[in-house]
């Protein structure tokens, strides 16, 4: 079969001799996109006007707002906020491992304090656990330890004294910095369980499988195996709760707990007569905080792929 | 796994150098019956084929052995103890999680999908049941992974991960991880079903290699040649029981039973 020396076509079922060179890079007029020039000059203009806005309108007053950004008062919160925000998320993970462990075991009892722990903490907003934390003095003046009901039953044996044994009176014990503690970490160690929960269950029963037959009890299986392939499915949901944490640390002026970022802020803006700017300052702090930790996730997502590379593969398998 | 027998109050298994003996065991699924009274015997040293068509059980029975799957009646012992339950006085306990973990350390299993941690080197996987579960030194599991690797001629894979290596290769690799915890007794489910044809025989080879040394398997495959060339005994299932067993080459050849002849028909 031969071709005619005009016939640009290679003769059909032909290779390429060896040691030819590869045929010529394609050249074409790629697709015109002209929408994508008018979206861009079209948000360029908005730009433009907002910034004229934000740099003409005296409304924002910048210098005030820079000036108080970082006095003293409004740095404390910060701190605090950030500190709150880190304990509560590492309390709330260590709850949710815990908490989706319970509720994934075989013990009935374990299953049914996981669920109602999960429900309730789900259930009711954080704004009011706070407040519910914040008031717990009105339910317990102090603290006591010894015999539980000894009020009950030991005047019938001829006791009047109770027998306790320590006494710690509520405010020592629930600093507000502590009550904002609980209330977040209860709150997000529910959410983390239902994460959890769905990482571990997102690992092959293949693999607990093959640890059991090792010899692998129970523990071992999930802290070597399960959780660990597990981590892949946990971390995206974790950043998006870090940074949800972060921001309703706002919430414990409810308790209240005054030290933290944004009513430090909203107090300046109420003492000066001149709120707008501290509420500008409130979204670029939270802007600044939650983009470092965005950069800080990217990086322990990168870390982790690195050594957890390559997904199990779903049992495809049919047992006969 | 061994002495315990000999425990004052508990009662003793059946038969001497029988590595498994299984007595009418059955397991339900709900109310499906995969199983339906297995009287099976391999002795120490013996390489025991079970083949059958899907459905027939013998995946179950195997997951039986090493109490992946609690049996529903019957009678199931591993080198003389009893899988996942002790009897004492006639009466049978349940064993604890850790205590089966441990009847499971001399037992070791391959399974159709490798099943090999994602998550650790080839090395890794090989050393983590003796580190964890033995307690060895580090130095010495590492010693006797790289020994086994070595021996299932992976030996320069070690630092690789699962992923990075073929359907066969990472079947030798399942099979020196199990090899790593010194099992008297290894289970295979149907370890070349899901490898492309051409690795299913270098799987195969170490496989052999491992039956001439004189390790008791029991083996859940397809492959007749494997059953014929290697296997000391042939178990044909069907519909949860053993139809017919005895040795490879009689059975093959001439199969009593008229579902095994109808079985054979097709496989060969």
């Amino acid at each position: 079969m031969s071709t005619t020396p005009d016939d640009p076509r290679p003769a059909p079922g032909s290779q390429a001799p060896a040691g030819q060179s590869p045929p010529e890079a394609i050249k074409a007029v790629p697709v015109r996109h002209p929408g994508r020039w008018v979206a861009a000059a079209v948000l360029l203009l908005f730009s433009a006007m907002f910034v004229n806005m934000l740099v003409t309108n005296p409304a924002f007053d910048w210098p005030f707002l820079f000036e108080q950004m970082f006095s003293s008062p409004v740095l404390i919160g910060v701190r605090t906020t950030v500190i709150l925000a880190a304990v509560s998320l590492a309390i709330g993970i260590v709850i949710g491992i815990v908490v989706a462990v319970m509720r994934l075991s075989d013990n009935p009892v374990l299953v049914t304090v996981g669920w109602v722990y999960t429900w309730f903490f789900r259930a009711v907003p954080r704004i009011v656990l706070c407040v519910l934390f914040g008031n717990v003095a009105i339910l317990y003046q102090t603290i006591e330890l010894g015999v539980p009901f000894d009020n009950y039953w030991l005047p019938l044996l001829g006791f009047e004294d109770g027998a306790r044994f320590y006494s710690v009176p509520m405010e020592t014990l629930l600093s507000p910095f502590v009550a904002a503690v609980i209330a977040l970490s209860l709150s997000q160690g529910a959410y983390m369980a239902e994460i959890v929960r769905a990482g571990l269950l997102s690992v092959d029963k293949g693999q607990t499988e093959a640890a059991q037959a090792l010899g692998m009890n129970q523990g071992l299986v999930l802290r070597r195996i399960t959780l660990p392939q597990a981590l892949r499915v946990i971390i995206p949901p974790t950043g998006n709760e870090a940074t949800a944490i972060m921001k309703d640390t706002s919430l414990v002026s409810a308790i209240p707990l005054t030290t933290e970022l944004f009513f430090q802020l909203q107090q300046i803006g109420a003492r000066t007569f001149n709120l707008f700017p501290m509420l500008v300052a409130a979204c670029l702090w939270y802007l600044a905080i939650t983009s470092l930790m965005m950069i800080g996730q990217y990086y322990l997502e990168q870390a982790f792929n690195r050594s957890n590379r390559g997904a199990s593969v779903r049992g495809a398998g049919q047992r006969a | 796994m061994t002495q315990n027998t000999a425990e004052a109050g508990v009662d003793a298994g059946p038969g001497n150098g029988s590595m498994v003996v299984a007595e009418n065991v059955h397991k339900s699924f709900g109310r499906l019956e995969v199983l339906r009274g297995i009287d099976l015997e391999v002795t120490r040293g013996e390489v025991c084929c079970v083949v059958g068509p899907s459905g027939s059980g013998k995946s179950t029975f195997l997951r039986c052995i090493n109490h992946l799957e609690k049996i529903s009646a019957g009678r199931l012992w591993v080198d003389g103890e009893l899988m996942g339950y002790r009897q004492r006085a006639g009466k049978l306990y349940e064993l604890h999680d850790a205590q089966v973990a441990r009847q499971r350390r001399g037992i070791g299993m391959v399974f159709q999908n490798f099943n090999l941690f994602p998550h650790m080197t080839v090395l890794g996987n090989v050393m983590e049941a003796p580190v964890r579960v033995q307690r060895l030194p580090r130095s010495q599991a590492r010693e006797r992974a790289l020994e086994l690797l070595d021996r299932v001629g992976l030996a320069e894979k070690a630092s690789g991960y699962p992923r990075q290596l073929s359907g066969g290769q990472q079947q030798r690799v399942a099979i020196a991880r199990a090899l790593a915890m010194r099992p008297e007794l290894m289970l295979f489910d149907e370890p070349t079903s899901a490898l492309d044809p051409e690795l299913v025989g270098e799987v195969l080879d170490v496989m052999k290699g491992l039956a001439e040394e004189g390790m008791t398997m029991v083996v859940v495959t397809h492959e007749m040649g494997f059953a014929r060339e290697v296997g000391d005994t042939l178990v044909f299932m069907d519909e949860g029981v053993v139809v017919e067993s005895g040795a490879p080459r009689s059975v093959l050849a001439d199969p009593q039973h008229e579902r095994t002849r109808s079985f054979l028909s097709k496989v060969l």
